[in-house]
């Protein structure tokens, strides 16, 4: 019911939206929550195990009963608090965990069985028989207990993320909050003052008091726009800080278009990550309620939550009020309904002595002891000091106390200590280095001491001295006494989100799980969206009653991030799909996709795989096509993925020396060396060409996959070890762009293009070239055991290179070659790559022991001599000749032939196979045990995987041209 | 003679969102100069001040321990005092101008960039790329690996987008 003249809401501006397909009419300002109680509804949402009904219980973002499914422009988000989705023109949002509808759900069945289904009955009912527990009894329970649910496909919406640095964080815009930030704006400080709602002013709002002689809600407006104003303040409403970590830095969510309707390039939330020098937790407190039975109705809500829906969105939700408290503070807000014309029919108070003076009756010593009311509230069983009675009541008020909103400080492990006075857990300064509670969040609950305390934190965190005034505020004593759950028979709610009873705790203290933790993980307490906001401390109250201890020896269960729900979404803000990770491009990337070459992915770059021809369906009838074109005429390939590293200085030599296996100092200018690099352990890094452009300055490429490993390699060696060596190096990998030229026409397509037709120039040498009027680089080297050369010019120049060298190569019968082709080429000539030096192969696996130099030392080569990295009971590279047409697979296991297939007879595995154009066959390069003293054995081939079993003979890895003439051509 | 055609990564586009604009732009020359060890004052002397850290100047940027890129001149003869590497076509150039300048890069980098002034510099990631960073008298300008330039295109300008839409609320 709206009541006249009353709220914060803007009365002239009508929003319609929908709820489970109905259409109602709320005001700009309105929560979800509270336009439908103004419309009426009280049935919001359905229990999470019996399917009760429910209604709001809270007006934050704590709300553990009013959780709706949203849908917006294809998007559902289930859960969303009915308290904090504001509403929109064209919302549409709807109840979830029922079916077929809210009113009429049928597992409403669950909450008569419920005798059945104490907490861990499912561990107890479901054991027999054992397998079915997986398959059968888990799935059938996850679809009746449940809340909303996810569509199966992917959030396209968008997202943002951002970081922000400030002096002071000040996390809540109550009057701490506001105090706080406006004590260290006027000294001039870098100011945040994060608010989860999308007004900010916190309780303020909602209070009805007075501040410095005005209305409180209108000294927060004025102190807001004098913040507003100041430049080195940001406020920041809709952002809940949900995580603190280390070094003063906060994640923050903040909601950022999920108030209106879908907009292109507008993101629902943005994810921030907050780095503060100082900050000040002014998060306030939350409410508690009470338990007694069927105290989860719709109708029954906190008392600070009816004084929210009563000033701030000028609602009424009920007619005939009740209130239950046990403390003084509550009962303004049954004097305000009151003086807004609402009926408050009793007041039951649970202390013995207390004040009867209202304006309406009052009962001490008394307890709610039953409602009624199906799908809402109709009355309510009291007991009191002088009797009992039934007292006819559609809104039933609770307030059990106020817990401080301690949730962040719990985020590094710390405990909080349970203060007597206020019945209440408040943080120990120092529980996050440099965070500090203030007000109701550090237990004091008059607005006077919390901006009081707000400005002096402020204050003392960052050494001010010039303070600005306190305004004039109430002083109102608080005195509570505490009462947790009404005793007697029936269900008796504490976790509403999860529902857990009184009984159910019990039930957990008598079966022998009294610490605190084993009481949240038995009866799951705590685990629901809310995260036990509600109920935490009332359950832990319960659990010390029934084990004889007091709450302080029970102790409490803390607050892990995030503090409230956080979409997977924001917090991976541009990481979906392609986002993940940066892509790279080639110079020649358009040339390739404009032949229709299929690109894959390698590292982070993407490179043609084949380039189709006309009348080729296959990629193999490609791929063999392009192996036989560099075989017998000419290929170019877009090498320049390969990792460059520019190297000068006059101990550069030197620098080579240790790091290669080989001796580079050796190395004459103008030519090029093969070298292997290994590890501190002695096995296989990476290995590469180096090339000796002078005297102190060498070029040293890496494999594509390892740039960035060798790059950080040489970078800690040079750090680590010989920090004073004459020595610098840097990338150039992008600078330059690099192609393969190999085939007996190689060197025919190369001068056609050079300005100077190219001399002598034996296989292993390089130097400066002119091509087409640019300086280039032209080395000979070959990864294909055909006459290779490969030519680099500035990347700027490299797409055009790239087309004019194809275009003539295909006048000579080349053309381009892909990945595919590129690996065919290897194999036929026993190349490695990262598939063959993976990690746990050492020199002398791969046949390249005689590459370590003995006259030197070098990184790796003391511990490539320890017992066990050589010898006959190692797997050795050898090549596979398959000795049927029957495809091979890598990955494939090796066994003796008469050998049972099992794990401990395998001698080894495949690494890379092939099928071979050139020599018709299927190749692989495998690991074989003693294998290079089993060439001409042979080895049986199994593929679990692919279910192939393939007789292969064993060979030397060099298929093609094991002598190496067409390359020194 | 036929000449070979030089392209820089995004053939120089440029898009502008409520009032910020994003454009590559050509730097011209772009030089490595790695000072060897005990050699700075010997290359100030040829080059001019070589840049303290996380500071650029007179077309000199601060890129690592005794390192500098030498953007839009070419390079003096440094032999035996420092290593000299083109680097020109290794990287992408973007200029970031406008009022949502600061904001759009606070999505990418963790650093405070409001009190970045003229003439400061820094290596930072942008998004998960290698950045250099110099801020100019009333722009960004970025650099970034050119293989990379369409994801940091693409990343800055969804930035863009995406505050240009929520100024818009």
């Amino acid at each position: 019911m709206r009541l006249a003249d009353k709220g914060l809401i803007d009365r002239s501006k009508l929003v319609t939206f929908t709820f489970d397909g109905r259409s109602y009419v709320g005001f700009a300002g309105d929560s979800l929550a509270s336009a439908l109680l103004a419309n009426g509804v009280k049935l919001m949402g359905r229990s999470f195990k019996y399917h009760r009904p429910r209604g709001v219980l809270t007006a934050g973002s704590e709300e553990p009963n009013a959780l709706v499914e949203v849908l917006d422009d294809g998007q559902q988000t289930p859960n969303t608090r009915a308290t904090v989705q504001e509403i929109h023109d064209g919302l549409v949002a709807r109840s979830q965990n029922r079916w077929p509808n809210l009113r009429w759900d049928m597992l409403s069945i669950n909450d008569l069985a419920a005798p059945f289904l104490s907490a861990g009955f499912y561990y107890k009912t479901f054991m027999w028989p054992r397998a079915f527990w997986e398959g059968i009894y888990e799935p059938l329970i996850r679809r009746a207990a449940g809340l909303g649910k996810l569509l199966p496909k992917h959030d396209t919406a968008d997202y943002d993320r951002a970081f922000a640095f400030c002096d002071l964080l000040v996390i809540g815009s109550g009057p701490t909050g506001l105090m706080a930030a406006l004590t260290a704006a006027k000294a001039g400080r870098d100011v945040i003052l994060a608010e989860e709602d999308h007004m900010m002013g916190g309780r303020l709002l909602s209070d009805d008091g007075q501040i410095g002689g005005m209305a409180s809600a209108d000294w927060a407006n004025a102190t807001i726009a004098t913040l507003r104003a100041m430049p080195n303040v940001r406020l920041m409403p809709r952002t809940t800080v949900v995580g603190a970590y280390d070094h003063g830095t906060y994640s923050a969510l903040e909601r950022v278009g999920l108030h209106v309707a879908h907009r292109p390039h507008l993101p629902r939330e943005c994810f921030w990550r907050i780095v503060a020098g100082q900050t000040i937790l002014a998060t306030g407190a939350l409410e508690r309620p009470i338990a007694f039975r069927n105290n989860d109705r719709p109708g029954i809500m906190l008392a600070g939550a009816v004084q929210t829906y009563l000033n701030r969105y000028g609602v009424a939700p009920g007619r005939r009020v009740t209130l239950f408290a046990n403390n003084d503070g509550a009962r303004i807000v049954a004097r305000q309904l009151m003086a807004a014309g609402v009926k408050v029919a009793a007041i039951l108070d649970s202390r013995p002595v207390a004040s009867v003076i209202e304006d309406c009756p009052v009962y001490i010593d008394a307890r709610v002891t039953d409602t009624k009311g199906r799908h809402g509230l109709t009355s309510i069983s009291v007991s009191h000091a002088a009797g009992s009675m039934e007292v006819e009541t559609d809104l039933l008020m609770l307030s059990g106390g106020w817990n401080p909103l301690l949730h962040l400080t719990c985020h590094q492990n710390g405990r909080p200590v349970w203060r007597e006075d206020i019945a209440a857990f408040v943080p120990k300064p120092g529980m996050i280095p440099g965070l500090t509670a203030a007000g109701s969040a550090n237990g004091v609950f008059s607005t006077a001491e919390c901006l009081a305390q707000g400005r002096d934190t402020a204050a003392a965190v960052l050494g001010l001295a010039d303070l600005p005034d306190l305004p004039h505020a109430e002083a109102a004593p608080y005195a509570i006494q505490p009462f947790w759950a009404v005793p007697g028979e029936g269900r008796a709610w504490l976790d509403f989100a999860n529902d857990v009873t009184v009984k159910d705790v019990k039930l957990s203290a008598q079966e022998g799980y009294v610490s605190v933790e084993h009481m949240k993980r038995y009866t799951t307490q705590g685990m629901a969206p809310d995260q036990g906001k509600n109920s935490n401390v009332g359950a832990l109250a319960v659990l010390a009653d029934a084990t004889g201890r007091g709450i302080p020896e029970t102790g409490t269960t803390t607050f892990r991030p995030p503090y409230v729900p956080v979409s997977i979404a924001a917090m991976g803000a541009g990481g979906r799909g392609v986002g993940f990770a940066p892509q790279r491009f080639l110079t020649s990337d358009q040339a390739s996709r404009d032949r229709g070459a299929p690109m894959i992915e390698a590292g982070l770059w993407y490179r043609p795989s084949y380039f189709p021809k006309p009348g080729e369906s296959t990629w193999r009838e490609a791929c063999d096509r392009e192996v036989m074109m560099v075989r017998q005429t000419v290929g170019v390939a877009d090498v320049s993925t390969l990792g460059k590293i520019d190297i000068q200085g006059r101990d550069a030599a030197r620098f080579l020396d240790l790091v290669y296996t080989g001796t580079f100092s050796t190395l004459p200018v103008g030519r090029v060396r093969y070298g292997l690099m290994l590890r501190e352990d002695g096995l296989v890094m990476d290995d590469g060409t180096t090339a000796r452009l002078g005297e102190n300055h060498y070029l040293m490429t890496t494999t594509t996959a390892a740039a960035g490993q060798v790059m950080r390699h040489l970078d800690f060696v040079h750090q680590a070890y010989c920090a004073d060596y004459d020595l610098r190096f840097i990338s150039v990998t992008e600078s330059w762009a690099q192609f393969a030229v190999a085939g007996p026409k190689a060197r025919q397509l190369l001068n056609s293009l050079l300005d100077q037709p190219l001399g002598d120039f034996p296989f292993m040498s390089c130097g400066e070239v002119t091509i087409e009027g640019v300086k280039a680089r032209l080395f000979r080297i070959s990864f294909s055991g055909e006459e290779g050369y490969e030519i680099a010019v500035p990347t700027p120049y490299g797409e055009s290179l790239f087309r004019d060298l194809v275009a003539r190569a295909e006048t000579l019968g080349g053309g381009p070659y892909g990945m595919e082709a590129l690996n065919v080429l290897r194999i036929e000539k026993g190349l490695i790559t990262h598939a063959e030096i993976h990690g746990r192969v050492t020199a002398f696996d791969i046949g390249a022991q005689k590459m370590i130099a003995t006259k030197k030392d070098c990184i790796g080569k003391a511990s490539s001599t320890r017992p066990g990295l050589t010898g006959p009971e190692r797997e050795q590279m050898v090549g596979l000749r398959a000795l049927s047409d029957q495809p091979i697979g890598a990955g494939a296991h090796l066994f003796t032939p008469g050998d049972k297939v099992n794990r401990e007879n395998g001698q080894g595995y495949v690494t890379s196979v092939c099928y071979s154009p050139t020599l018709s066959s299927w190749l692989g390069l495998a690991f074989l045990k003693d294998g290079r003293a089993r060439h001409g054995q042979q080895i049986r081939l199994v593929d679990h995987m692919r279910k192939t079993d393939v007789l292969c003979e064993v060979c030397d890895p060099v298929f093609h041209d094991p002598e190496g003439g067409k390359l020194r051509a | 003679m036929p000449e070979l055609i030089a392209k820089t990564a995004l053939s120089g586009q440029s898009t502008t969102h409520a009032g910020t604009t994003l454009a590559e732009v050509n730097l011209g020359q772009i030089t490595s100069i790695a000072c060897f060890p005990g050699q700075m004052a010997a290359v100030s002397a040829v080059l001019g001040p070589f840049p303290a850290p996380n500071t650029h100047a007179d077309g000199l940027c601060w890129t690592g321990p005794d390192q500098a890129f030498l953007i839009g001149r070419a390079a003096p003869d440094l032999t035996g005092l420092a290593a000299t590497t083109d680097q020109t076509g290794g990287w992408a150039a973007l200029r970031l101008t406008g009022p949502l300048a600061v904001d759009v890069l606070a999505r990418l980098v963790p650093l405070d960039l409001r009190h970045m002034t003229e003439g400061q510099a820094a290596r930072a990631p942008l998004g998960h790329m290698q950045m250099v960073l110099m801020r100019e008298a009333d722009s960004f300008l970025i650099l970034v690996f050119r293989s990379m330039a369409r994801t940091a295109w693409h990343e800055l300008e969804e930035a863009m987008q995406m505050l240009a839409a929520r100024k818009a609320l």
